[in-house]
């Protein structure tokens, strides 16, 4: 097939698939945050809350679309224009899984594979401080000013942590193309322990591992490192005069950013789309019997309602993911959905990590998030690069 | 699919140079002349780089990175300068700032 | 498909370049230096140094103009007042700049003639391999250099931006 028509599709199946993921997202984080509080969450909008993010979208067009007078018209709307774009663009060099052959042609799921693909991605986190400092300044406010300024230099002060974080693991994968970070993972030591970048001899990397985290937490803005954020919940930020569709990007833009720094992580530490032991070993039948887990578990419920709804959605919900389980068993398909179940169960353990620590911790300080990361990060992550260099050159 | 001339590359990056060269000399904000500088930088990176590829050579790369890495220290340390120069005469216009002039 | 490319990116930057000379208010100056950096990151793709082109994006756009940016931001000192522009100038400078301006594209044109023409993925050698290769061999003595150099300026711009000691 043409190879623009091809990279058509692959682009707006992902794109497709990115949107919806994160308005669904938004849908997790509200009901695990719940349920970390004891609460329930939104429940009422659909059956157990699921149209809750259309509803959200739709009060969000809907409301009115106010410019203040007094703000820098040109900057003011590019500013959330430029986030939003800045945070899709980066999901377009992640490896969702391995080759495909569909429509008679080879091809890769992923849409475009850089040979600097790593690079790609922190030029993109790079400008995406832009949007932020320019919307703080195109407000005209000194609140939103402040604010912008502040989380623009959070974000710039923990790239560095983050770009040295990048560069262990790329010692001993000994290239910047993402497919290829991901097919240096492969294969088993002793046969059934994978050989992730994490666990990889010469030099496992899990600090580069935990400083990533730590970092891609400070660059997505999120708990613990959100106080230029959590300002506009008590006095103001850089989308203060932000409202409707504007605001809404702002937010996509972080929910974007959450999960593009997902996938970085487990493409670079967690070996991408490979599953946990070898298909050999009957690594193909954990989706399956996962959605059968999930499928009884939701059955069993659905049996015992605790609400009355609950004993008419739980059961559909059962037969969904037994639906699933069986898809997962067709080997024509399973070359196309176990990678991407592998990938996806990953990603998504590690945004449950991040919903789990918003839940959980609380928020630092401003100047103890700028002596964190110049004081230790920095000093940590340059250590950990140059043990890394070391015991790779010695070992080779 | 015919390629783009090599002189092309030479004379954009010749104009760049001549508009950095217009702003330093027309400006007077002390900013704006910073950041004609840059454009100025970043004209003669582009002919190092298109005469490396001429000769299909690494090196005017090589140059090219030294440009960007100077080009980094030289703004850290001109706008530190700036910050100084406008705490102390809360100007930024370079006609003012002519206190060591005759 | 080259030429198309170069066209647009080229003009893209021409104009920003122009806007950076021009516009009052610094801010808008900064924005259009971005963009000139970004469009010349595209034609450094175009002549095949991939590496060179993401270093200009991380390095040049976002960091360089990020610390301009702070500083207008931080300064506030708003727009550039002009006065006193001369007509002569304006009504003699222009048509002898855009004379020069032929003449000297005329002399470059002729300075290469039937020169290579720049295909994409004519130059194979600019990935960060190659460009480590050199940068770590023959030219370790300016990297080694150039570290001291980042370091003293990182020095001097804490020493200088520092609050007063009381």
């Amino acid at each position: 097939m043409n190879f623009f028509l091809l990279s058509l599709i692959k682009a707006a199946v992902v794109a497709f698939v990115l949107l919806t993921t994160l308005a669904y997202l938004q849908w997790v984080e509200r009901k695990v945050i719940a349920h970390i509080q004891v609460r329930i969450g939104p429940s009422r909008v659909g059956p157990h809350g699921l149209m809750q993010p259309l509803a959200d979208v739709i009060k969000l067009i809907t409301k009115e679309d106010l410019i203040p007078p007094y703000v820098n018209k040109f900057l003011y709307l590019a500013a959330p224009f430029f986030a939003i774009t800045m945070a899709l663009l980066s999901i377009s060099v992640i490896p969702f899984g391995g080759p495909i052959h569909i429509f008679g042609d080879n091809t890769w799921m992923q849409l475009a594979d850089l040979n600097i693909g790593v690079l790609f991605i922190l030029a993109v986190s790079s400008v995406s401080v832009y949007g932020i400092a320019l919307a703080g300044w195109a407000s005209n406010n000194k609140y939103s000013l402040m604010g912008g300024l502040r989380s623009s230099a959070q974000m710039i002060s923990y790239e560095l942590p983050l770009s040295m974080a990048v560069a262990a693991p790329l010692l001993l994968a000994n290239t910047l193309s993402l497919r290829h970070i991901v097919e240096r993972q492969s294969g088993y030591y002793l046969s059934f322990i994978p050989r992730w970048s994490v666990f990889q001899t010469p030099m496992p990397q899990i600090f580069s591992f935990v400083i990533f985290l730590i970092a891609a937490f400070a660059e997505t803005n999120r708990i613990p490192f959100d106080l230029p954020e959590a300002e506009n919940e008590l006095v103001a930020g850089y989308h203060t005069e932000y409202s409707s569709m504007k605001f809404a990007a702002f937010f996509m833009a972080e929910y974007s950013n959450m999960v593009t720094v997902c996938s970085m992580t487990t493409t670079l530490f967690l070996g991408g789309w490979l599953p946990l032991w070898p298909a050999s070993r009957g690594s193909n039948f954990v989706p399956s019997i996962v959605f059968l887990l999930a499928g009884a578990i939701a059955l069993y419920h659905g049996l015992h309602p605790a609400r009355r709804r609950d004993g008419f959605t739980l059961p559909v919900v059962a037969v969904v993911f037994f639906v699933l389980a069986a898809v997962f068993l067709i080997p024509a398909l399973q070359g196309a959905l176990l990678p991407l179940f592998w990938f996806a169960a990953k990603t998504g353990t590690l945004l449950f990590f991040f919903i789990w620590i918003r839940g959980t911790l609380p928020r630092f300080r401003y100047d103890q998030l700028m002596a964190f990361a110049w004081k230790f990060m920095f000093p940590v992550a340059v250590l950990n690069l140059l043990v890394t260099g070391l015991v790779v050159a010695l070992s080779s | 699919m015919s390629g783009v001339p090599l002189s092309w590359y030479l004379i954009l990056s010749a104009v760049l140079f001549a508009l950095g060269v217009a702003g330093f000399l027309l400006r007077r904000n002390v900013i704006t002349v910073f950041m004609s500088i840059e454009l100025m930088l970043n004209a003669v990176n582009l002919s190092f780089i298109t005469f490396s590829y001429q000769w299909k050579q690494v090196n005017g790369h090589i140059f090219s990175f030294f440009v960007m890495v100077v080009a980094a220290a030289e703004a850290a340390v001109g706008l530190a300068i700036i910050l100084t120069v406008f705490k102390n005469r809360s100007t930024l216009n370079i006609d003012d700032i002519s206190s060591m002039k005759n | 498909m080259d030429v198309i490319l170069f066209l647009i990116f080229a003009a893209i930057a021409v104009i920003c370049g122009f806007n950076v000379v021009v516009q009052s208010h610094p801010i808008s100056s900064a924005i259009s230096l971005i963009g000139v950096m970004g469009s010349l990151a595209v034609l450094y793709l175009l002549l095949g140094a991939e590496f060179l082109a993401a270093a200009q994006v991380i390095v040049y756009a976002g960091a360089i103009m990020v610390l301009f940016v702070f500083v207008i931001m931080l300064l506030n000192a708003g727009a550039e007042i002009r006065h006193g522009r001369s007509l002569i100038a304006q009504v003699l400078g222009i048509p002898l700049l855009f004379a020069f301006l032929g003449l000297m594209l005329y002399f470059v044109q002729h300075m290469f003639p039937g020169a290579a023409e720049v295909r994409f993925g004519g130059f194979k050698h600019g990935t960060a391999l190659d460009v480590g290769r050199a940068l770590f061999t023959q030219y370790l003595l300016p990297f080694e250099v150039v570290s001291v150099l980042i370091l003293i300026a990182i020095l001097g711009a804490v020493v200088l931006a520092q609050k007063e000691m009381e």
